[in-house]
């Protein structure tokens, strides 16, 4: 196993995702096939390989700072769960861990 | 025990641009919620983010202002965390390959310079703003999601409360004759968070980081950073440890002095997960670009005060001063171009002066911006001459003034609208002299035989007979002269 149960939680914690144990199980052996791929990836030889962050071979695309119309408020608004007037509506969070 | 505060400070100022970072969106702060928001900026499916050119060219205007290195290749990546406020659920930011790194600025401490040294300027994108409610929810704006945000990261050199603000002060006035910020901590367009330990440079134990939050005025930092050294402080000598923390400023009130709590402990808040972002390709700044940004950079305040310095033959104090502001400096020296007469030097003394004291004071009073005082710089000449050539009295002239400030009328203008008469003959000022000591016989015997100090009745009289409008100084000189004392 490359991951253990622990991490996995973690994982679902920083997501905000609340798992049962066996789902923890079940997804600690999917992302550890996910990892298996990656470790065939590091077989290869890349020292000659120069390192992008991307996978375009472009740089500079830019746009001028000229602002544009917005959308409309009640477009925006219109897919939301829960909303008023003027906003989005959200469950009060808590400040803490 | 020796101890030692260590503070490094993060800084994080809105960029003065038109349209957000990654869409097109206005960044008008006074528009109605969630009016400037599109697809991309609340995160939609499907959308992809452009990037604004003005924007890099900010942080790369500051990073040259911070004596910075510029990054020729720089990338952004993706900062993952869970807040309502970020509708991506990660923020664009930038992590390896920081658009400008290792930097400085030199700040006065108590009259001690002091190298404070920048770490990395990094662009990223702000986050929306959360208004809580009465009940058990919280309502979303998204207007300032998506507004171009600069964050400058000091290295941990600062060493007191003191040091902290004036870097901060420091800092905010090159970001805003640079013009890359307003600067201003109360609407939240510059913020700062103090990261704050204790070290005991005997031992090398060292407490817990504290990173200070809601901290919206230059005296909130110095407040803060202050009660985190002193608490620090209290537990270290008490051999207690103190844990990293994320802690928020409670500014004082009636019931008790300002003081910080735990916000959050520090375990799993920097678990960001950054990874370069896949939806924006790299940035190259090529030499062109970088001296086009570079032949755009005005003069830096130090610039500034220097050259005040040299050119007008100013104190470093008074130079200081009339440089705080770029709108200060700039009326400065319009004002001493304006003046006809004499040397630069005595020009840019009388000009420093009245700015730093009538100007100064009505400014304050009035809570205006010098850029928008109706008063011109070449009617502040016109002003301070007609009182060089001793036509108007001190007194007289800051009445004018005033008047001056609020309506823009040129000083000629008001003195004979308010029917001032204007003392500036001297053939007339001297035949008053005349008079007065004629009438004053007994008087000046006294002085010519070196009760000198009676020479001020005379002065007195001389003021009286002109209703306060001649020049006490040129009185004194005329009499003076008529004496032989
Ligand atoms: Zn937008």
């Amino acid at each position: 196993m490359r991951l253990s149960l622990d991490e996995v939680r973690h994982v679902a914690r920083l997501g905000r995702l609340a798992m049962t144990d066996q789902q923890c199980e079940a997804m600690r052996d999917q992302l550890d096939s996910i990892l298996a791929h990656f470790e065939a990836l590091q077989e290869l030889d890349t020292d000659d390989v120069e390192p992008t962050s991307h996978s375009l071979d472009m740089a500079n695309v830019y746009r001028d700072d000229e602002p544009a119309p917005s959308f409309d408020r009640d477009r925006i608004l219109a897919n939301a769960p829960k909303r008023d007037d003027e906003c989005f509506r959200v469950p009060l969070i808590m400040e803490e861990d | 025990m020796a101890l030692e505060a260590i503070i490094g400070l993060e800084v994080h100022a809105q960029l003065l641009t038109r349209s957000k970072m990654f869409c097109r969106c206005s960044t008008d702060p006074s528009a109605g919620p969630n009016t400037v928001v599109c697809p991309i900026c609340t995160a939609m499916p499907g959308v992809l983010p452009v990037i604004n050119r003005r924007a890099v060219e900010l942080v790369v205007r500051t990073g040259l202002a911070l004596n910075c290195s510029i990054a020729s290749h720089s990338i952004f990546a993706r900062k993952n965390y869970w807040y309502p406020d970020l509708p991506k659920n990660y923020q664009i930011s930038q992590y390896e390959l920081p658009l400008c790194r290792d930097g400085y600025l030199d700040i006065d401490v108590n009259g001690q310079k002091r190298r404070i040294r920048i770490r990395r300027v990094h662009l990223e994108e702000d986050t929306g703003k959360l208004y809580h409610t009465a009940g058990n929810e919280s309502r979303i704006d998204f207007n300032r999601c998506g507004v171009p945000l600069m964050e400058i990261v000091s290295e941990p050199d600062m060493r007191s409360a003191d040091e902290a603000r004036e870097y901060l002060v420091a800092l905010r006035q090159v970001l805003r004759y640079i013009g890359v910020c307003t600067g201003n901590m109360e609407e939240g367009s510059f913020r700062c968070e103090p990261n704050v330990n204790v070290r005991d440079t005997e031992s090398g134990a060292k407490t817990g980081i504290s990173e200070l939050k809601n901290l919206n005025s230059f005296r909130a930092v110095h407040q803060s950073v202050d009660f985190e050294i002193a608490r620090h402080t209290r537990l270290l000598q008490r051999g207690e440890t103190v844990p990293r923390q994320t802690r928020r400023w409670h500014p004082s009130d009636e019931s008790r002095g300002g003081y910080t709590d735990v916000m959050r402990s520090k375990e799993e808040a920097h678990d960001y997960r950054y990874f370069p972002e896949p939806d924006l390709v790299p940035m190259r700044i090529g030499d062109d670009w970088l001296s086009e940004i570079r032949a755009g950079m005005p003069e830096l305040p130090q610039q500034k005060r220097e050259r005040f310095v040299s050119q007008y033959a100013l104190t470093p104090y008074d130079a200081g001063v009339l440089t705080q502001s770029l709108e200060f400096a700039q009326y400065f020296e319009a004002a001493v171009a304006a003046c006809r007469a004499g040397q630069v030097a005595e020009a840019a003394k009388r000009v420093s002066k009245w700015l730093q004291g009538e100007m100064s004071r009505l400014l304050n009073e009035t809570g205006q911006d010098i850029a928008d005082v109706p008063a011109r710089p070449e009617h502040v000449a016109e002003l301070l001459e007609l009182v060089e050539e001793g036509k108007l009295t001190g007194t007289i002239a800051k009445e004018v003034f005033e008047e001056m400030f609020r309506t823009g009328k040129p000083a000629p203008q008001i003195v004979s609208e308010r029917g001032i008469e204007v003392v500036g003959d001297a053939s007339e000022l001297e035949r008053i002299v005349d008079q007065v000591l004629a009438d004053h016989a007994e008087v000046v015997a006294k002085v010519k035989s070196g009760k000198t100090q009676s020479k001020g009745f005379l002065v007195g009289q001389v003021m009286k007979a002109t209703r306060g409008q001649a020049v006490p100084q040129i009185v004194n000189d005329i009499i003076d002269r008529r004496l032989g004392v």
